[in-house]
């Protein structure tokens, strides 16, 4: 999928996490979050595993996140992508 | 014996937060609402979140309802698809005017289960009646699929339509009887309608008396601190739980000793009896609530 236009994605409150998305030459992921330390590594494998599923290989991808679970972070990645695709239909076999 | 359904707690389907920690409050079962509870523009990210929020291993082991948007909605069938695919257990379908309307959510329903590997037949479907024609429909939707697994009432919509508005119940209380006798005579569960203030306990337990005593399974809750009241006064009198622990004694007796009549005290238990009092041992031993 290609990224098109900046899109976000989700809340900066307690659990949630907000995702940017923006076109870009190559592919890279920026990650601040309160849990940073201890979950950061985690975070990012669920965001470049995700990216992976949606087949997104360019593109810059900002996160801010309050704590979130790996299914909120899931969703919030999806979202902010699929906003940044354009796209209206949804394949649901890439999540 | 089934579980009991006493508390259905509604969670917008767009909170990150609630979504991730709803079990905490162990109601019976947990609604993720995409409909009502989730704005416009967040439709598709809400969608998303339910989808994977049914992904956790604790939801798997919890009856998981879904509320989607109307099928006629642009939103309705991509919630269905998020919903089946994710593993709900139930499908609330909102504005439920027909059995026509039952019959295209099992159509789509049972095509997106084949689509995705899901087991066929494994989605349950819930009707939410909002509306006189409903009402007056409420034994047909009922009846509509053997996929039906339970008929609310949704008060807010309902009594907009009848020009009426909320008060002390008597406005509800034809509604309530017919979509409660719909539900017994398909031989499904009955859930009433959400009490919005939740600050007024008094006037909660006032409503929980009420439909107990007309007979609903449970009630719609949008506040967690709910549920401990709603279970409690779910709860059997001691009364009730040594008559029918007794109860229940004599039909085990007589079925080691293989009689085919119950007998207490003397006289006959009929089977009705046997099962009434089975129910209210198990919700005499259902866990309470935590606040």
């Amino acid at each position: 999928m290609e990224i098109k236009k900046e899109a976000m994605c989700g809340t900066l409150e307690s659990n949630d996490l907000l995702v940017k998305v923006a076109p870009r030459a190559g592919l890279e992921i920026v990650i601040s979050s309160e849990v940073l330390r201890q979950f950061g590594a985690r975070i990012r494998e669920v965001v470049e595993e995700t990216l992976k599923h949606m087949d997104v290989s360019q593109g810059q991808v900002v996160i801010e996140d309050k704590g979130a679970l790996d299914c909120a972070i899931r969703a919030r990645v999806q979202g902010a992508v699929l906003r940044g695709c354009e796209c209206e239909e949804l394949d649901w076999r890439i999540l | 014996m089934k579980k009991p359904r006493r508390s259905m707690l509604f969670i917008p389907g767009s909170n990150a937060a609630m979504l991730s920690t709803a079990f905490v409050y162990r109601p019976d079962s947990i609604l993720f609402d995409l409909e009502d509870a989730v704005a416009l523009r967040e439709k598709d990210s809400a969608r998303l979140l339910v989808f994977h929020a049914l992904q956790l291993p604790v939801y798997k082991e919890m009856e998981i309802v879904v509320r989607i948007n109307p099928l006629d909605s642009p939103f309705g069938l991509k919630d269905l698809e998020a919903a089946v695919r994710g593993g709900a257990a139930i499908i609330r379908l909102p504005k439920t005017e027909r059995a026509s309307d039952m019959l295209d959510l099992e159509r789509e329903v049972g095509r997106i289960e084949r689509e995705c590997g899901r087991e066929p037949g494994s989605t349950r479907l819930m009707a939410a009646i909002e509306s006189a024609s409903g009402i007056v429909n409420a034994l047909a939707i009922a009846t509509a699929s053997p996929r039906m697994d339970s008929i609310a009432l949704a008060g807010f919509d309902y009594v907009v339509d009848m020009q009426t508005q909320r008060g002390d119940g008597i406005e509800l209380f034809y509604a309530r009887c017919a979509v409660l006798h719909a539900a017994r005579a398909a031989r499904i569960d009955a859930f009433d309608v959400v009490f919005s203030d939740v600050n007024d306990d008094e006037g909660f337990l006032k409503e929980v008396q009420l439909i107990k005593r007309l007979g609903f399974n449970g009630k719609s809750l949008i506040n967690p601190r709910q549920i401990e009241l709603l279970h409690t006064a779910f709860e059997p009198t001691e009364e009730e739980v040594l008559k029918a622990e007794r109860i229940v004694e004599a039909a085990e007796k007589a079925e080691r000793e293989g009689l085919g009549v119950v007998s207490l005290n003397g006289r006959m238990v009929d089977a009705p009896v046997v099962r009434n009092a089975r129910r209210i041992l198990q919700l005499a031993g259902s866990p309470p609530a935590r606040t």
